[in-house]
């Protein structure tokens, strides 16, 4: 049976790569790579999984060099030359080995507002939104975000500017900027729109090329630019 | 800087480059033509000398890089070097009064 070479990151912001021989099999994934790893040759290794079937986000990884979500990466799809080379994410702390910490990455998901503020209660009607209409279709291109952070690895603007909000949060804000439920806009674009928020992205549409669910977050990126400047002009930001 | 002036600045940004694309198709596009049939510096000159119209065309060319280039400069400098704060924004303001003086001296040279 051909073997898979693997280097993994062994430590936590210091540390190094450790070799590893692990055996192929049919449609294997780099999670069950790193499963087989942890299972088998070394129980010491940290990963974190959950669903195995790309819906929780916890698994994302840097494997060869690019953030993928482990779980639906599948080894054909990325590995040169029979190696892998498996770190955590970028742009993130390590917690150790493939275990990155993703508080500063919710932590921003806070700072923007990023929670449903509404203002019915149980004794009111719903609220009836068209499923054709704008603000609902803006909202349905941003709402399958998993958490995954593949895009907050993959952004330069991160990498060069740590207190920036990331695509996720902002992603995240621009529908609930869209939910007409919500009452909390202007306070969400003032979050939104200050040192390092929105205006701070560069479009290089890292975020919008990496996104496993094939999100577009710059284009969220970018409605909330022009929202925040209509708000501007009119007095309302 | 507060969402205000953040989004101030953006707004200020993509305004003065909708002007700058005009500005530099305009300026390209008038020295090619201008060169073709032999024009001396003296020459030129003497069509420029005492016109309103390239003296507006040219102002505002230089209002525009004025506003464009140190609100372009402001990320540079915070990501590559780290400088953020007011002592950046004051000292970008400074280049705007800069490049808006030494492109305005060159204007009024070539109209008066």
């Amino acid at each position: 049976m051909d073997a898979l070479r693997v280097r993994v990151w062994r430590g936590a912001a210091e540390g190094a790569f450790q070799a590893f021989e692990v055996p192929r099999q049919a449609s294997q994934t780099v999670l069950d790579v790193v499963t087989t790893i942890q299972r088998v040759l070394d129980p010491s290794l940290a990963y974190r999984f959950a669903c195995r079937v790309g819906m929780c986000g916890s698994c994302a990884m840097t494997v060869n060099g690019v953030a993928r979500w482990t779980c639906r990466t599948h080894v054909d799809q990325v590995a040169r030359d029979g190696q892998l080379e498996i770190a955590p994410l970028r742009n993130l702390p390590v917690i150790r080995d493939l275990v990155a910490d993703m508080s500063p990455f919710f932590d921003k998901w806070a700072r923007a507002e990023g929670r449903f503020r509404g203002a019915r209660t149980r004794h009111d009607d719903f609220e009836r939104i068209a499923p054709q209409s704008a603000p609902r279709r803006a909202v349905d291109a941003g709402i399958e975000c998993i958490g995954c952070a593949v895009c907050y690895a993959s952004c330069d603007v991160v990498a060069q500017n740590p207190e920036y909000l990331g695509p996720a949060a902002l992603n995240r804000a621009w529908t609930l900027h869209n939910d007409l439920r919500d009452v909390a806009r202007r306070e969400r674009l003032r979050a939104v729109a200050g040192d390092a928020g929105c205006h701070a992205c560069h479009t290089q549409m890292g975020c919008t090329e990496r996104c496993p669910k094939q999100l577009t977050p710059t284009a969220s990126i970018a409605g909330l630019k022009r929202a925040a400047a209509k708000a501007w002009l009119a007095g309302e930001l | 800087m507060s969402a205000r002036g953040e989004t101030l600045l953006w707004l200020a940004q993509r305004a003065s480059a909708a002007v700058l694309a005009l500005c530099v198709t305009v300026h390209l596009a008038t020295m090619v033509y201008a060169i073709q049939g032999g024009l001396s510096a003296a020459e030129i000159l003497g069509r420029t000398r005492g016109h309103w119209g390239w003296l507006a065309f040219y102002a505002t060319f230089v209002a525009a890089v004025a506003v464009h280039a140190p609100i372009g400069l402001r990320p540079v400098l915070g990501e590559w070097l780290g400088w953020r704060g007011a002592s950046r924004d004051v000292v970008l303001a400074a280049l705007a009064l800069v490049l808006g003086g030494l492109g305005m001296r060159a204007v009024l040279g070539v109209f008066g």
